[in-house]
């Protein structure tokens, strides 16, 4: 086996200590921006780097060992043969597009997956991690995906499970509560210990997660994707969480695909496809572009290259709209907003803030309290799913797993669901299935749904060509309006690229696009005009052409 | 507290209610008002007992439909076993290890084996019906009897002293200590905490460091013994005989009972307590005859209750959340 590459160890050696930000200069202008963004923001950042191990060129132990890791899955190779090392102290970023073996790589470090072969070595201990148990005896912490949090819970009692106190027989719940309290202000992520968690937002679910991980004594720290349900803010948030973490010597490895994340942060970054290391690189020696190529393979275009837009007459008009949430408590508020046919409306805001109940109302799948939509000439303000669909709206919804597919269903079914009492899917109440499988036929290749075949279960695809599913079932009957909420969220940049320019061809064939994104990066590339809002009603709109990062940061956060 | 009193309001004026209108009735009719209520807590006994089976069962994530059949092995044990052996003791022991037994098997088709929860719960009740009917002989009779005991300082209190502590078998108070242990420990303990955390969400539990399917296979296994113990309690104790299917759906209306009491240890020896007493006044009913109302139509009460009490109850309570389901991990 070949020597490890010498990239962590001059990476270390060579950071530069005069850095004002923990990172050096030299990426491209996105996220020199970014880095400025998060300085401003958190103060965690403005920690000097010469308080990390690293900076001072202390280089630490290798605290994370794997060498010739492989598993698989049937006749799916998900890690083959993959090396990798982690110091004291560093952040090492694992990149690589969704099914590129990025969890089941980490789950193996945590005791949850056990390899086929190979070795995978803590602080120098080569015995195999059986179970969570031991991988949390190691000293590995992980911060997983969908969060590992009884929802009937306390803070406190999440944060205790597993290593309850007791005394005289009985949970000492005051000192667990009294442990969450010093954690969350020592690493400033302020939680409620006696907030249920299931009141509790994601992004604070999220500190709980990170707070739960740091009751115990962690050395490794693993995130995977922690960013996916966070909103810009809380993202920066984490970030400067995770670099002061790794200051004070724990060392991070961190899963995602957003590359501007792993250039903020990473000290390392490996970037891994189809199971495999295919690159490992110092992230001051590179930049998003260059990564983008390594993960998917080939050259990928990061800014969407569209003409400008020629909006025609209104498509839909939303007046005093007024929507109730889950709760009952007003969420969209007054809002009003026109959409034309031809241009790219992007709704931003903070989540929360009622989009996603503008969206259900749209699509008729949320009771309107008061107020107008019209398309065109059709009032939708009482219209079901079922009318909206055949009046030309087009729904990606927000969570697909829940509104967009049906798991356990085929693919070329999920390709109809909103079609398959129509011609050509059925005639006289009788299903065409040599029509479904030649839709399915044609729109797996169009929209390149990767996938062993058209009857494959949609619910086992990867999260990236399970959106392109939706994505093709909502695009192809040629919407009149098409609502994207969230579209590319859990979703690899491959995929992200490809249903960036689908929507731009729905534009320009004259689709009138609303999209609701939590990532602003999302709404200011793709939208012509941009709609703020905060508090369920527009606060500013404006041409995209105009648009201004910060200014629209200051009105999402209801500066106004 | 204070927060305490707040969050349970409702339960709290329904229970002073409750015992006020108890204390009255108890003293306003005191020719037939004594004798319902011991009849009424009689009835619970079992029902508290196997109650007790299916809120550890699906505190713990597995669905217990077999306690049916848990309580009819034991009670069929323990009758011929203390009857053949001439030691109640006897009896009463292989009554209890019967219902682990059969506890045990539930816990390893279901958990180790990922069987269908109901299936299994199905396969139990069948099993016990067949074997207690094939084997069972009639004129035996039991060498004695369960202890009964009186509680010093307890018994001396009005009304529930008379009923719960004085003169009662050793099983039924082994019922109220039951489910306030139960209570106690799902609430306060780290084998509580580790067992709601294994119902809810597994998953969690597993990654905190709990072997998930360990605790669900002791949980089920030990929550066996109690069945076990009701099923003693019919044979052994209340009737001193064993009948063919003498559980008559006791089983199944404790896992009612446990849905109306939350899924909580205290909540369901209450609604117990409130069964018995329909079931007290179905009987009282019968025997005075001062309605015009057929003996059949009066038999229903308890059941007709539990349907009124379970719709009010629907929607408003919820399951442990992974009730039902086997717990994959994400290698198998």
């Amino acid at each position: 086996m070949s020597e490890p590459t010498s990239g962590p160890t001059s990476s270390g050696a060579e950071r530069p200590e005069t850095e004002g930000t923990p990172h050096p200069a030299g990426h491209d202008d996105t996220s020199r921006e970014h880095l400025e963004a998060i300085a401003t923001t958190d103060a965690a950042l403005e920690l000097p780097p010469e308080q990390s191990g690293f900076g001072e060129g202390v280089v630490g132990e290798v605290l994370l060992d794997i060498r010739g890791l492989t598993k698989s899955f049937g006749s799916v190779h998900a890690n083959r043969d993959i090396s990798l090392d982690v110091r004291r102290g560093e952040i090492v970023a694992l990149l690589g597009e969704n099914g590129a073996g990025k969890s089941t790589l980490v789950n193996q470090i945590f005791g949850l997956i056990t390899p086929d072969s190979g070795t995978v070595s803590i602080k120098g201990d080569e015995r195999r991690i059986k179970d969570p148990r031991d991988a949390i005896a190691r000293g590995v912490g992980m911060v997983h995906q969908h969060f590992q949090l009884v929802p009937v819970m306390t803070v406190a009692e999440n944060v205790m499970l597993g290593h309850e106190s007791v005394r005289g027989g009985l949970l000492d719940l005051d000192s667990a509560r009294r442990m969450v309290r010093e954690l969350s202000e020592k690493h400033r992520l302020a939680v409620d210990p006696d907030a249920e968690v299931e009141d509790l937002p994601v992004g604070t679910q999220q500190r709980v997660e990170i707070l739960k991980a740091l009751s115990r004594r962690v050395d490794l720290l693993i995130l995977d994707e922690p960013t996916a349900v966070l909103t810009p803010q809380e993202t920066d948030e984490l970030l400067g969480v995770m670099r002061e973490l790794a200051n004070s010597g724990t060392s991070i490895v961190f899963i995602t695909h957003k590359l501007r994340e792993v250039l903020a942060v990473s000290d390392r970054v490996y970037v891994l496809r189809q199971g495999e290391v295919v690159g490992e690189v110092a992230t001051k020696d590179t930049d998003a572009t260059r990564l983008a190529t390594m993960m998917v393979g080939r050259e990928v275009v990061l800014s969407i290259d569209k003409t400008a837009a020629t909006p025609g007459d209104t498509v839909l008009e939303i007046e005093d709209l007024h929507v109730s949430d889950d709760r009952g408590l007003a969420a969209v508020d007054g809002l009003s907003l026109t959409v034309r046919a031809g241009e790219i409306v992007g709704v931003a805001g903070v989540e929360g803030n009622g989009q996603r109940e503008l969206v259900e109302a749209l699509a008729g799948m949320r009771k309107v309290g008061s107020g107008r939509m019209r398309l065109k000439d059709l009032d939708l303000t009482t219209a079901d799913p079922y009318r909206t669909h055949h009046a030309g709206v087009g729904h990606i919804p927000e969570d697909r797993e829940k509104h967009g597919i049906v798991g356990t269903y085929s693919i070329a079914d999920n390709l109809v669901l909103n079609e398959f009492d129509q011609a050509p899917y059925s005639k006289s109440g009788v299903r065409q299935f040599d029509a479904i499988r030649a839709n399915a036929e044609r729109l797996r290749e169009e929209f390149d749904i990767r996938s062993s075949g058209v009857m494959q279960t949609a619910g086992s695809l990867s999260g990236g060509n399970k959106q392109k599913v939706v994505v093709a079932r909502e695009m192809s009957f040629e919407p009149t309006l098409l609502m994207a909420a969230q579209p590319t969220r859990g979703v690899d940049v491959g995929s992200i690229e490809f249903i960036h320019r689908r929507i731009v061809e729905a534009r320009d064939a004259g689709a009138a696009v609303l999209l609701v994104s939590a990532e602003l990066d999302e709404i200011l590339s793709l939208s012509d005009r941009i709609a703020v809002v905060h508090g369920g009603a527009v606060v500013a709109e404006m041409d995209a052409a105009d648009a201004d990062r910060t200014e629209i940061g200051r009105l999402m956060a209801g500066d106004h | 507290m204070q927060t305490w009193i707040a969050k349970n309001r409702t339960t709290l004026v329904i229970a002073a209610v409750v015992v006020v209108a108890a204390y009255v009735f108890y003293y306003a009719k005191n020719d037939i008002a004594p004798s319902m209520y011991v009849s009424a807590w009689g009835y619970a006994i079992p029902l508290v007992l196997a109650s007790l089976v299916g809120v550890i069962g699906e505190r713990s994530g597995v669905v217990n439909i077999g306690i049916e059949g848990q309580m009819l092995i034991a009670a069929f044990a323990g009758f011929f076993v203390a009857a053949y052996s001439g030691s109640m003791l006897a009896g009463v022991l292989a009554g209890v290890g019967s219902g682990l037994v059969a506890g045990a098997f539930l816990a390893w088709t279901t958990v180790r084996w990922r069987m269908d929860q109901i299936i299994a719960g199905v396969v139990l009740n069948i099993v016990a019906t067949g074997i207690t009917s094939f084997y069972y002989t009639p004129g035996q009779i039991l060498p004695g009897v369960i202890p009964n005991l009186t509680v010093p300082g307890l018994s001396s209190i009005p009304l529930i002293g008379d009923v719960f502590f004085t003169g009662e078998s050793a099983i039924a108070l082994f019922a109220i200590v039951a489910a306030l242990l139960v209570h106690v420990g799902l609430f306060r303990t780290r084998w509580g905490l580790r067992t709601r955390a294994v119902g809810e969400y597994p998953s969690a539990a597993d990654t905190a460091g709990i072997d998930v399917e360990r605790l669900r296979i002791i949980n089920v296994t030990l929550a066996g013994s109690l069945a076990g113990l009701a099923g003693v309690y019919l044979s052994m104790d209340a009737s001193s005989t064993f009948e063919r299917s003498m559980t008559a759906g006791r089983g199944f209306l404790a896992l009612a009972i446990m849905i109306m009491g939350m899924w909580r240890p205290l909540r369901a020896f209450s609604m117990a307590l409130f069964f018995g007493f329909i079931s007290a006044v179905a009987s009282q009913l019968q025997q005075t005859g001062g309605f015009a109302v057929p003996p059949q139509l009066t038999g229903t009460l308890p059941y007709v209750a539990t349907l009124v009490v379970l719709a009010v109850a629907a929607g408003r309570v919820r399951a442990p959340g992974a009730v039902g389901q086997p717990y994959v991990k994400k290698d198998q």
